[in-house]
């Protein structure tokens, strides 16, 4: 309850701001504006909030940070290292760890959260293109989202080679071989993004400024772009009772959407505290400084360079020499793999688009089953980004599981060429399967369990139809793009679920409480709402 | 915004709503209004607890109490574990070991508390809702695009560029100067790619060191055994020189040969070869040495080298053999070498011949 004063003092502030601004109607506008609720629109949540702690964590690290390769013998705590020359970039890194209080916790936090906002922004990417919501209109949108991934991977790699240990190091000569071997203008690329020879002594503060400045404003301005659009464009739904393509329903913003996300944003952050603090991440003391004649054998990179790992280690040994030229193996599986990989990903919109010649524009989602050549075509990607992940680990996995290692490398090649068609195979399958199902619950009702003996002595199983049948006992429903219940008790007919979590909930309130809900849905089914349960009948003005 | 649209997107008239008219209204019946002016219908809304005070909602009240209350208590023991603990890392006391991980849990109590109250305050206190809004979306109205076209034509036909041709290419060409000139200082990072690509730090007559600083004399390597040398120069343990020089000292065991491309067949000194550690396919040092086989894995991507046939690759993907470094031993008996790599070492380039 607000008292008259604050309520007075709040009104007074309204006024204040709406007689300089005049944003009564669009601040009423965005508190209105409704949202969608479905679990697997959180994931653009989870990368929006990784990437808001990734900036309070970052600019925590920037006044600890010295991106300096200027080379000074260490004399902090860790006594392990004293007097070993090393970086100063590499030096206030272990100060961050061990002598300022409560930097390893940041430190971690940070690194923790640049894994989960790369792994967010994929699976929401996932999730976008097996429910076709790059459809028309959303097309600009999937290409900014491509890019923001694509900044973001670009983002963690900068930030992690930023310590000058001896992990990152061997990155940064990775990708500078990756630099020489473009062909023509290669080794000037190299001498421009490093400054000299190989490491020289340019390259961290240039993906320090990089790194806390350029790709974090672009990724700021393109985020505010892209979730601007989705405000503009309104959220995709999943069809179900009256959802169209010309309304979105939800809950509104404020309040409860708003305190739904804002709640979710403080467990994601706790999570993420939780695994800063006790699940220890790239301890750079235990690697020791940058130094090009060491390396230690296992040496793996953040999970999102993993399937670059992968192509790297998997292709032939493909050198191609001519007159006095050399084309480098590493070009192949660095620099045109990837450049494929990402045109394809950013271009999918338009080449599915003109393949099918949709034009429309589509405000609801689909089920995956119910496009199996999409579907399929993700999942071959997917398998083939996977076998790469794999691959990128195959020397982890030939040691703990004592595989020969040349037999990793081996199966990574074959698996590249053979598990995408046949995932493709399997999944368009499996789509077919349950488009089925959900057709054959739909003519012939739910399974019941009870079998009842016809006089004839045959034996048969109850189906409980959904809907209407005709005079042969078919139901009437058809398809509508939203689940088919398929078990009694989604149909409310197998008892109902019982409330409480340790005793059932016995209270009266509650009991009458139910009985008023199932009423008022009695009443709108009645007043003609257009409340139907999936499956409902065709519409049709569709 | 004074209409909306019914079901069939057709504009239907807002009733008028008169601002003194509104005050009398119920506060729910207030908001429903101004959600109708937002093209919102809240068709459901159903309190979650009818009857108030009731058990169940007191409970729910309190369960979302209690966790504000955890992070009351979560920020206090976060800021005590900070104070308290100790922090600096100390090898004889492990005390130290519980200061993260205790203030990770604080932290995320904390937050915890705070995220669960948001949320369940949302799924159990405030009523429940189902809006519907209605989008507007595909083309705008045609007067909108027709008037915004017509006032883009206008504004470039009374800048006359469509008839002054003049004007138009004089422009094109300063739109491009201009980029250039924006362009033209990045040429500050551009750098010349020079000879150290073919050279390293090894000259005739430089010795071999370890990397504390000792000289190598034969004898010094057991047979089968391998050593990573530098040149023995000022400058030689520095990052930069070994980058490109660091070389794998091998005595071979007794009995092993090894096979030498033509012309380098003197590059060894008796049992002892030497050669570049980088290896050519990325870059990475290889480093793993199997002395019974004689051959060389480098542990990032899995590129294995034939030390005994003349260091060529015979699994993974490097194409080249390591480059090798001809030394001989001077007069006082330490190994020198007798040159720089015959050809570049490290990942190839497209000059590279």
């Amino acid at each position: 309850m607000t008292t008259p004063t604050t309520a007075n003092r709040a009104e007074k502030l309204a006024d204040w701001a709406d007689s300089r601004l005049t944003i009564a109607a669009p601040t009423r506008r965005l508190l209105n504006k409704v949202f969608p609720d479905h679990w697997s629109f959180m994931m653009g949540e989870i990368a929006l909030y990784s990437f808001i702690i990734l900036l309070l964590t970052g600019t925590y690290l920037t006044f600890f940070f010295d991106p300096s390769m200027t080379e000074v013998p260490y004399d902090g705590s860790y006594s392990l290292l004293r007097g070993v020359e090393m970086s100063r970039a590499y030096d206030t890194t272990l100060n961050l760890s061990f002598d300022v209080r409560g930097g390893l916790l940041m430190r971690q936090i940070h690194h923790w959260a640049a894994l989960l906002f790369v792994a967010a922004m994929t699976v929401h990417m996932l999730r976008i293109f097996f429910t076709g919501a790059f459809r028309k209109p959303r097309e600009i949108n999937w290409l900014l989202g491509v890019t923001l991934l694509t900044l973001g991977i670009l983002e963690g790699f900068t930030g992690y080679s930023l310590p000058d240990d001896l992990l990152s190091g061997t990155g940064l000569r990775i990708a500078h071989a990756i630099m020489l071997s473009i062909p023509v203008v290669g080794t000037w690329i190299a001498y421009a993004i490093f400054g000299a020879e190989f490491p020289g002594t340019e390259i961290i503060p240039r993906f320090y400024i990089v790194h806390v400045l350029l790709i974090p404003g672009i990724i700021l301005a393109l985020i505010a772009v892209h979730v601007g659009l989705v405000v503009k464009q309104k959220h995709t739904q999943f069809p179900g009772p009256g959802r169209t393509e010309h309304n979105v329903i939800g809950e509104r913003m404020y309040p409860l959407y708003g305190a739904k996300a804002g709640g979710f944003f403080m467990l994601v952050f706790a999570v993420l505290a939780l695994l800063g603090g006790l699940f220890q991440i790239n301890p750079v003391w235990l690697y020791g400084p940058y130094n090009p004649a060491q390396v230690s054998a296992g040496t793996q990179p953040d999970w999102y360079m993993g399937f670059l790992d992968g192509s790297i280690r998997l292709f032939p040994a493909w050198e191609l020499r001519f007159w006095n030229y050399t084309i480098s193996p590493i070009l192949w599986p660095t620099v045109i793999l990837p450049g494929i990989m990402f045109t394809l990903l950013a271009l999918y919109p338009f080449i599915e688009a003109r393949l099918i010649k949709d034009r429309a524009s589509h405000n609801l989602l689909q089920r995956p089953r119910d496009v199996p050549v999409r579907t399929s075509l993700g999942a071959m990607a997917l398998t083939f980004y996977l076998v790469l992940l794999i691959s990128g680990g195959n020397d982890i996995i030939a040691n703990k599981f004592d595989i020969s290692l040349n037999a990793m490398t081996w199966w990574g090649r074959l698996s590249l060429i053979v598990l995408p068609p046949l995932a493709y195979l399997i999944t368009y399958r499996l789509c077919l399967g349950a488009e089925q199902h959900d057709r054959e619950v739909l003519e012939h009702g739910v399974e019941t369990g009870i079998i009842k003996r016809l006089p004839s002595g045959e034996f048969i199983e109850v189906h409980q139809p959904l809907g209407p049948v005709d005079e042969h006992g078919h139901g009437e429903l058809e398809y509508a793009g939203s689940p088919v219940p398929k078990k009694m008790n989604r149909l409310t007919s197998a008892g109902r679920r019982v409330r409480g979590f340790l005793a059932p909930v016995q209270d009266p309130t509650e009991v009458q409480d139910r009985s008023d809900t199932e009423r008022a849905l009695e009443e709108q089914v009645e007043s003609g709402e257009r409340r139907e349960l999936a499956g409902r009948p065709r519409d049709p003005e569709l | 915004m004074t209409t909306s649209h019914d079901e069939s997107g057709v504009p239907q008239p807002h009733p008028p709503v008169d601002p003194e008219e509104l005050e009398r209204l119920p506060m729910e019946e207030r908001a429903k209004i101004a959600a109708e002016i937002d093209g919102v219908r809240i068709v459901h809304r159903r309190e979650r607890f009818p009857v108030p005070g009731t058990k169940a909602e007191r409970r729910a009240e309190r369960a979302v109490a209690a966790c504000f209350l955890l992070t009351f208590l979560g920020a206090v023991a976060f800021t005590l574990a900070y104070v308290l603990i100790p922090w600096q890392y100390d090898p004889s006391d492990s005390a130290y070991t519980w200061f993260t991980p205790v203030l990770g849990v604080t932290m995320a109590l904390a937050l915890v508390g705070f995220g669960l109250a948001a949320v369940l305050w949302a799924k159990w206190l405030i009523p429940e809702e189902e809006s519907v809004q209605e989008r507007h979306e595909g083309r705008s109205p045609e007067l909108d695009r027709r008037t915004t076209a017509a006032t883009l034509v206008d504004g470039i036909a009374i800048t006359g560029l469509p008839r002054r041709s003049l004007l138009q290419r004089t422009l094109g060409l300063s739109v491009l100067a201009l980029g250039v000139v924006a362009v033209v200082p990045l040429g500050g990072l551009i750098k010349k790619p020079r000879d150290d690509l073919f050279r390293t730090g090894w000259r005739d007559g430089v010795r071999l060191m370890t990397s504390d600083r000792r000289l190598v004399r034969p004898g010094d390597l057991q047979a089968g055994a391998i050593a990573t040398v530098f040149p023995a120069t000022q400058d030689g343990l520095t990052t930069q020189v070994v980058a490109d020089s660091v070389v794998l000292l091998i005595r071979l065991r007794p009995g092993q040969t090894a096979r030498a491309r033509p012309g380098q067949e003197d590059y060894g000194w008796q049992d002892y070869l030497a050669y570049s550690k980088i290896c050519t396919h990325a870059g990475c040092p290889a480093s793993l040495y199997e002395q019974q086989t004689g051959r060389l894995l480098c542990p990032c991507h899995q590129s294995q080298f034939d030390l005994l046939q003349d260091a060529t690759p015979v699994f993974g993907p490097a194409a080249r053999p390591l480059p090798k470094l001809a030394i001989t031993v001077d007069d006082e008996g330490y190994f020198v070498a007798r040159g720089d790599f015959p050809e570049p070492i490290g990942p190839s380039f497209w000059e590279r011949p």
